[in-house]
């Protein structure tokens, strides 16, 4: 990275506008995160069309602002309500909550700020060291490198996702079948679009998702109208007091979360909320109290809060590298991204590298205006938790029509918005992940085109695939993350059928 | 609203077997194996797969169980005023124009979710308001006027 261009990343992140915008997702990002029922990736789809109208550096910058400061906010309403504000919080809300009972509420609202800001500045740090590094070598990859690395992408979806593998293949198929629909093929053939002019140019993915994120969320929430939220604890004050003592008492549970928090991330389908359940779960593993996990021990806190804030910055590398998101937040930035004409791929960092750079800092910025503001939040806490959620959801409600409609001015995006929410609900409540139908949607297109080219330039011989030599050590290894998971289904239930 | 495994199994196979029959009508691609009916081709066959081993191993449940939260009238009514609103907007919000239909939604689910009228209209109108600055003046989305269009601002 020459000079120049990281200071003209500094100029253009260092405009009064652009500071302007950080500092707005950022209140924005903290309310929706300390709401419950509110997540991340909703934040993300709701500033989708707030963004269209800015500059590619404040739009991204927004997205990135909003997302970090919704994750830690999330751990507010997990403390003070049993209720956690985004899924990535899930994870140790109960721990959170038995803190605050114990009288500890500070504490575990202070371990939260602080190991998210030190979790986001280690995510950001592996992104800006390994994704140039990446992409130096993503530079030689062909068709054949990149079809794996989507299998792979797609396998990790369905695997890493909790719960029932098999339903997770069917969530990554119907996936791929929408993302089918059109004349976005290599054989340029209109595919299920029935004569349909909206169809043709495929479904568009930002209302599918404001549907999937946002307006399942809500129906979630109608559901629950009647249930009031109770908060445990109305006094807080001295929430930073005891952090150094908690770093150089837990400085391997930070390490360790952080930097299982950034691969988490970075693998494809999945996110903050794995990455905290995981690091939650090693955390106690490899505790020397592990009897007092659960009774409200902030260890846990700490390691998993510290994961889901690197977790965002982890998402980034193969977003920014390959194309290939690594959460549900990042399958909505390449949207973006391709609007504002930053075409994610390895040559990103020639072509845009003053806007790339940038990002970097505002990832930087983010976390450090974390602390006052996230101090802020806290403090008000009382005030974020009593939002009216019945003014709130339906305002919420609207802005997802006029986002959904802005994408291609037509109502036909509203209907894709209530269709896919509808479908996302009634997955979510059968048990079927909705994360690989994402990814499906959003790599379909890719993968379809990379294996054809890679079959005509092969001339059919699907043994090409393992031909060169990156290529070949992807394969396998994508083949290994297939076979393991089913090998071992079928060894416990042959163990389980023995007398 | 849990749907037993054996009835989803099936439904995704049946979507499956209407897939792979409907892409047999896809052209061929001269010269080359894999046309555009391969890739739709293949997902339908592991539909089809997936939904049979899905109904074979789902065990005995109720076909259809209705979620606990039915049996309340308030979260009943919240979510049908959501999917009806929705549903409502898209059939109407070309004829009405937005900001009528916007105004009337955002009134039918503050009260169905138990705000008082007081409260109800001026957020309602406030909100409208808002998004017709911020969307239609600030960021110029043609958000429709239907039959209002001649009182356009």
């Amino acid at each position: 990275m020459t000079t120049a261009v990281l200071l003209q990343a500094l100029a253009q992140v260092f405009d009064p506008y652009v500071l302007w915008v950080i500092l707005c997702s950022a209140a924005f990002g903290l309310f929706v995160g300390a709401v419950p029922g509110l997540t991340a990736t909703m934040a993300t789809a709701l500033l989708v069309p707030v963004t269209f109208f800015m500059p590619p550096v404040p739009a991204v910058a927004s997205i990135v602002t909003a997302t970090a400061m919704a994750i830690f906010a999330g751990d507010i309403p997990s403390c003070l309500l049993r209720m956690p504000g985004t899924p990535a919080s899930a994870a140790y809300t109960d721990e959170a909550y038995a803190m605050t009972k114990k009288g500890q509420g500070e504490l575990a609202l202070g371990a939260g700020l602080v190991f998210s800001v030190v979790g986001g500045l280690f995510g950001t740090l592996v992104l800006i060291l390994a994704a140039p590094a990446l992409a130096e070598v993503a530079l030689k990859f062909s068709s054949f490198e990149y079809f794996w690395l989507v299998v792979l992408g797609l396998a990790s979806a369905v695997f890493l996702a909790f719960g029932d593998p098999l339903k997770g293949v069917v969530s990554l198929l119907l996936g791929l079948l929408v993302a089918s629909v059109g004349l976005d093929n290599p054989a340029g053939f209109p595919r299920f679009t029935f004569g349909n002019a909206e169809l043709a140019g495929g479904l568009t993915l930002i209302p599918i998702m404001i549907g999937m994120f946002a307006v399942s969320e809500i129906l979630r929430n109608v559901a629950r109208i009647d249930q009031p939220w109770e908060m445990a604890q109305a006094r807080i004050q001295n929430i930073m007091r005891g952090m150094w003592a908690l770093t150089r008492r837990y400085p391997l549970a930070i390490l360790r979360g952080s930097a299982l928090g950034t691969a988490v991330g970075a693998l494809p389908g999945a996110g903050a909320d794995i990455a905290a359940w995981m690091s939650y779960a090693v955390s106690k593993k490899f505790s020397r109290e592990r009897e007092k996990f659960g009774t409200g021990h902030v260890e846990g806190i700490i390691e998993a809060g510290a994961s889901n804030n690197s977790a965002l910055a982890g998402a980034w590398i193969p977003a920014l590298v390959f194309g290939i998101p690594g959460d549900s937040i990042t399958a909505i930035v390449i949207g973006v991204l391709y609007i504002k004409g930053l075409n994610p791929g390895p040559t990103i960092f020639m072509n845009n590298a003053v806007a790339v750079y940038a990002i970097f800092i505002v990832f930087i910025l983010a976390n450090l205006i974390m602390i006052p503001l996230g101090l802020a939040a806290i403090r008000s806490a009382k005030h974020l938790l009593r939002a009216p959620r019945e003014l709130l959801m339906p305002v919420i409600l609207l802005f997802c029509i006029v986002g959904s409609f802005a994408i291609n001015n037509t109502v036909f995006g509203v209907l894709l918005m209530l269709g896919f929410g509808l479908a996302a609900w009634l997955m979510e409540e059968n048990g079927f992940p909705v994360a690989p139908a994402i990814l499906g949607m959003v790599l379909g297109a890719m993968l379809e085109e990379n294996f054809i080219s890679s079959m005509i330039k092969a001339d059919g011989r699907f043994l090409a695939f393992f031909e060169r030599p990156i290529a070949g050590a992807l394969g396998g290894f994508t083949l290994l993350v297939l076979l393991v998971p089913l090998a071992r289904a079928w060894l416990r239930r042959r163990a389980a059928t023995r007398p | 609203m849990k749907v037993h495994d054996a009835l989803t199994g099936a439904g995704l196979a049946a979507l499956g077997g209407v897939v792979l029959w409907h892409v047999q009508s896809f052209p061929a691609m001269p010269g080359q194996k894999y046309g555009p009916a391969w890739f739709p081709g293949v997902i339908a066959l592991g539909l089809v797969v997936c939904g049979m081993l899905l109904a074979l191993r789902a065990r005995s449940a109720p076909w259809l169980a209705a979620p606990e939260w039915l049996a309340r009238a308030r979260p009943r009514a919240a979510f049908a005023a959501v999917l009806g609103g929705l549903l409502f907007y898209v059939l109407a919000a070309d004829t009405l124009g937005f900001h009528l239909t916007g105004f009337v939604l955002l009134l039918l689910w503050t009260r169905v979710l138990g705000a008082a009228w007081r409260l109800a209209f001026p957020v309602a109108l406030l909100a409208t308001v808002l998004i017709h600055l911020a969307f239609y003046k600030l960021l110029r989305i043609p958000l429709p006027w239907g039959i209002f269009e001649r009182f356009a601002f």
